[in-house]
C-alpha cells in the first residue's frame, strides 16, 4: 500500500506543480527564448526535501543515504550515460512529457499523454530487451 | 501587487516549490518503505520487463501516479494550461526517445533529479546536465523545423 500511496503522492506533487504542463516543461528548456523558471523550483523543492530525508530517516537502524539498494541511477555511465540521456534530451524537449508526468496526465485521460505512454512503454522494452541480450 | 503580477508568481514559484516538496517527500516515502528509489522510469522497466525483485510494488508506484491524476481531474484542479501543438506522431517519436535515452541513461528526470542529485551522485549530475543542454536544442530544432507546430 506504501508504493502506492508514495506514487499517488509523487504524481499530486508532480500535478500541482505544474510537470504536467508540456508548455511549461518547454518553456523550461527554452533557455533562448521566453525562459519559464518552473522547473528549477520543482527540482530544487523536491532535491532539498527528499535530501533531508535521506539524512534524517532511517531504515533498520541507518539513514536512508546508506540503503545501498535502490540506486538505479548507477545503473549507467560513461558514453551509454551520455548517450542516452542525449536521445531521452531530444524526446523530452519535443514532447514536453517525461515518464512521471505523462503518467499523471493519462490519470486525467489527456490523449497526448497516453500516446506518448504507448511509445514510451515501446521505447523502453526495446532498450530494456537489446541490454538484457548483451550481457557480458 | 497588480493581479497577472502575482498569478504568476503563484505559478513560477509557489506551486512548482510545494509540488516539488510533495515530490521529495514522496521519493522519501519509497525509499523507506520499499528500499528503493523513485525513479518512475525504472518502475516502468520493472513492470514491463520483469526484474528479479518481482513487479508489484513497480506496478503499484505507477498506479498511484496514475491515480493522482484522476484526483485531480476529480478535484478541478487543472494539470495544464493548453496545449502544445503537436501531431500524434511527434508525441509517439518523443516517447519513444524518452523511453530509450531514459534506460540508457539509467534513469529519467525523476531518477536522475530528485533521487541522484539528492545523494549529490556525479553521474545524475551529469545526466541532467545533458537532459537540459539536449532538450534546449530539441526547443530550438522543433521550433525551426516547423515552427514549433510538429
Amino acid at each position: 500500500m506504501t508504493s502506492f500511496a508514495s506514487g499517488l503522492l509523487f504524481g499530486l506533487g508532480l500535478g500541482l506543480s505544474g510537470m504536467t504542463d508540456p508548455k511549461k516543461v518547454v518553456g523550461f528548456l527554452d533557455f533562448f527564448g521566453g525562459w519559464d523558471p518552473s522547473l528549477a523550483f520543482v527540482m530544487g523543492g523536491a532535491v532539498l526535501t527528499h535530501g533531508l530525508g535521506l539524512h534524517l530517516v532511517k531504515r533498520d537502524g541507518k539513514t536512508l543515504c546508506r540503503t545501498e539498494s535502490g540506486r538505479p541511477e548507477e545503473a549507467s555511465r560513461g558514453g551509454k550515460l551520455v548517450f542516452g540521456a542525449c536521445v531521452f534530451g531530444l524526446g523530452w524537449g519535443l514532447g514536453g512529457y517525461c515518464p512521471g508526468p505523462a503518467l499523471v496526465a493519462a490519470g486525467a485521460a489527456g490523449r497526448q499523454p497516453l500516446v506518448f505512454l504507448a511509445a514510451l512503454a515501446v521505447g523502453t522494452l526495446a532498450a530494456a530487451k537489446a541490454a538484457g541480450s548483451d550481457c557480458g | 501587487m497588480s493581479p497577472g503580477r502575482s498569478v504568476s508568481t503563484l505559478s513560477t514559484m509557489i506551486a512548482p516549490l510545494a509540488g516539488g516538496i510533495l515530490i521529495g517527500l514522496a521519493a522519501t516515502l519509497r525509499l523507506w518503505a520499499d528500499g528503493r528509489a523513485a525513479g518512475v522510469s525504472g518502475a516502468l522497466a520493472g513492470t514491463l520487463a520483469r526484474g528479479p525483485e518481482g513487479r508489484t510494488p513497480h506496478a503499484r508506484f505507477l498506479l498511484g501516479l496514475v491515480a493522482a491524476g484522476g484526483v485531480l481531474s476529480l478535484l478541478g484542479v487543472p494539470l495544464a494550461q493548453g496545449i502544445l501543438p503537436r501531431s500524434d506522431a511527434a508525441m509517439a517519436a518523443s516517447g519513444l526517445l524518452v523511453g530509450m535515452g531514459a534506460r540508457l541513461a539509467g534513469g529519467c528526470t525523476s531518477g536522475h533529479g530528485v533521487c541522484g542529485l539528492s545523494r549529490l551522485s556525479p553521474r545524475s549530475l551529469l545526466a541532467i546536465l545533458i537532459f537540459m543542454a539536449s532538450g534546449a536544442l530539441s526547443v530550438v530544432l522543433t521550433r525551426a523545423l516547423a515552427g514549433g507546430r510538429l
